[in-house]
């Protein structure tokens, strides 16, 4: 499609004037980086932080949606008096599957995972309970009910210990909710602290190029004319601050993958880390960009109108 | 093309610079602006081009009222006017195209007219070779003709010149009216302020003198 003259004329124009604050920036490279790593490290904590308690949250809800009641058994409580009480419970309305975990295999569990195993070759007998993982109706599985349901278990003669795992699940849950309200006033203030830092370079690059800008006022320049340079020098410092910051995240996740991996394989689960999706990736530019060119405008309205030929 | 009615300009020290000029300019002619120091010579240019505002009285433009121009009027202005200064005011981290090219980046040029008209000002003030080159590598002179090249690439209709000889031998001085003359003899308005009266006084243009910021013979100009 070919657009008409004008409409083509002021896009070449406007990719003119990105082109030269982008050379601009390049051939000052040490002053730009540091603009731009300042940025990036601004943007990448909050934006880090909203990954990571993303992840917890997810690891929450998964916890949450299967809120686990376990019943210790008494040691008197033989195999098949725990298996006859495996079949009664899930005849129960509220329980949806029990489960049970032998004192063998309990066992066989504890030295795999925790490496005693050498330890536990001394114990004359097995000192672990035979234990039912209880999974609750889903209409009970609320944390009042399930509270309720752990009540009248906790009063089965066969019981010694009932525990709800939902408590703390509720806690971390509830504290991972809290954290990421902060990272909002996190993110608030750094992107603060990028309109400071992109308005002063700013504002150093209007000094710097007083000179230029007086004459180009003299010759008759519009001062949407010489706004656009600057403007176009926050929006580059913006987007690869962004950029920067993104990368930075990403890396340091790359580097919890593994660690991750290794304690989720630990409980059996299938959780996966999850790194920056395309949409967020593209939100931190769009926030990184318009911070700058943001910052870049407030600049260019205080201190351009100062500078005027004599 | 411009006319002064009863100017007044007083800056905020409460320095009267201009005091009641009465001033006519034909379009197509040319003056000299002389007068001691402080006499208000640069003052007169800058009220033309709106880089200082009236005080008092009315300046009229090619018609335009400019004591009552809004601010955004002012970059419209002055691109009709083309401008020379005795420190050129060149960009000096920019090639001579480049500084010659500016009015036209400004104004919205397409790329290959202003290569096309940047390369016929050069051509008119003798420095067509010199495109590539930045300014410091050049004299004084050459400065100042890159600094004609640019006032007049866009092909405005008035000239204005502070001293545009102020730091040159005389040689290049006449070399620099002489260019004025010609700008002028193809119908531009030319109102060049100078002290050189040696140069001037043998030149057939009208002088506009001023003294103490009053005019002693603002409508001699407009007989030519
Ligand atoms: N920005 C300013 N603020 C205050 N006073 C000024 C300003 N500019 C000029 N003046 C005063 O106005 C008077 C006229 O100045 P102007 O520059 O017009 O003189 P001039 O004729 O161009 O002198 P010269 O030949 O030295 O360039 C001078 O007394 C000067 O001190
Ligand atoms: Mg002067």
């Amino acid at each position: 499609m070919r657009l008409p003259r004008p409409v083509h004329n002021y896009f070449a124009r406007h990719a003119q004037v990105a082109l030269n604050s982008l050379g601009r920036l390049y051939r000052a490279p040490l002053a730009s980086l540091m603009t731009v790593a300042v940025i990036g490290i601004a943007l990448a904590l909050p934006a880090g932080l909203y990954l990571l308690t993303g992840n917890l949250q997810k690891l929450g809800a998964r916890w949450d949606g299967g809120a686990n009641l376990s019943l210790f058994l008494q040691h008197s409580v033989d195999l098949d008096q725990a298996r006859a009480l495996r079949q009664r419970l899930a005849g129960w309305p509220e329980i949806d599957t029990v489960h049970l975990i032998t004192p063998e295999q309990a066992l066989a569990e504890f030295r795999e995972a925790s490496g005693f195993g050498q330890t536990l070759d001394l114990l004359d007998e097995n000192p672990l309970p035979a234990v039912l993982a209880i999974r609750p109706d889903a209409a009970h599985a609320s944390a009042h009910a399930a509270a309720a349901l752990t009540e009248r278990l906790r009063a089965l003669p066969e019981v010694e210990l009932a525990q709800l795992d939902l408590q703390w699940v509720k806690r971390f849950n509830a504290i991972v909710d809290m954290v990421r309200r902060g990272i909002w006033v996190l993110a608030a203030l750094l992107g603060l602290a990028v309109l400071l830092i992109v308005g002063n370079t700013i504002r150093l690059e209007i000094q710097n190029r007083r000179e230029e800008i007086e004459i180009t006022k003299l010759i008759g320049a519009t001062s949407g004319f010489i706004r656009r340079p600057f403007l176009y020098t926050g929006f580059w410092y913006g987007l690869f601050g962004a950029l920067g910051g993104a990368l930075v995240v990403q890396l340091a996740f790359l580097q919890l993958l593994e660690p991750v991996q290794r304690l989720v394989g630990l409980y059996q689960s299938s959780f996966s880390l999850d790194m920056l999706s395309a949409g967020e990736f593209l939100a931190l530019l769009t926030g990184g960009a318009s911070l700058g060119l943001l910052g870049a405008w407030i600049a260019v309205g205080r201190h351009l109108s100062a500078v005027e030929p004599q | 093309m411009i006319r002064f009615d009863n100017v007044s300009k007083r800056y905020p020290g409460g320095k009267d610079a201009l005091q009641a000029v009465n001033l006519h300019m034909e379009a197509g002619s040319m003056a000299f602006l002389t007068g001691h120091s402080g006499a208000g010579k640069s003052t007169l240019l800058k009220l033309i081009a709106l880089l200082e505002r009236t005080t008092r009285g009315q300046l009229f433009l090619d018609g335009e009222n400019l004591s009552r121009a809004p601010k955004r009027r002012v970059p419209m202005v002055r691109r009709k006017i083309g401008m020379i200064f005795q420190n050129h005011r060149l960009l000096f981290d920019r090639t001579v195209f480049d500084n010659v090219a500016l009015p036209l980046v400004i104004a919205g040029y397409r790329h290959q007219d202003i290569g096309r008209r940047v390369r016929a000002a050069l051509d008119k003030v003798g420095l067509l070779g010199q495109e590539r080159a930045f300014p410091i590598t050049l004299s004084g002179g050459e400065q100042q003709r890159v600094g004609i090249a640019r006032a007049v690439v866009n092909k405005p209709r008035l000239l204005l010149a502070d001293e545009p000889t102020g730091n040159l031998d005389p040689d290049l001085s006449r070399d620099i009216m002489h260019l004025f003359e010609q700008f002028n003899q193809v119908g531009v308005t030319v109102l060049i302020a100078s002290h050189d009266l040696d140069l001037i006084s043998r030149m057939p243009y009208p002088r506009l003198r001023l003294e103490q910021g009053r005019l002693l013979n603002g409508d001699g100009a407009a007989a030519q």
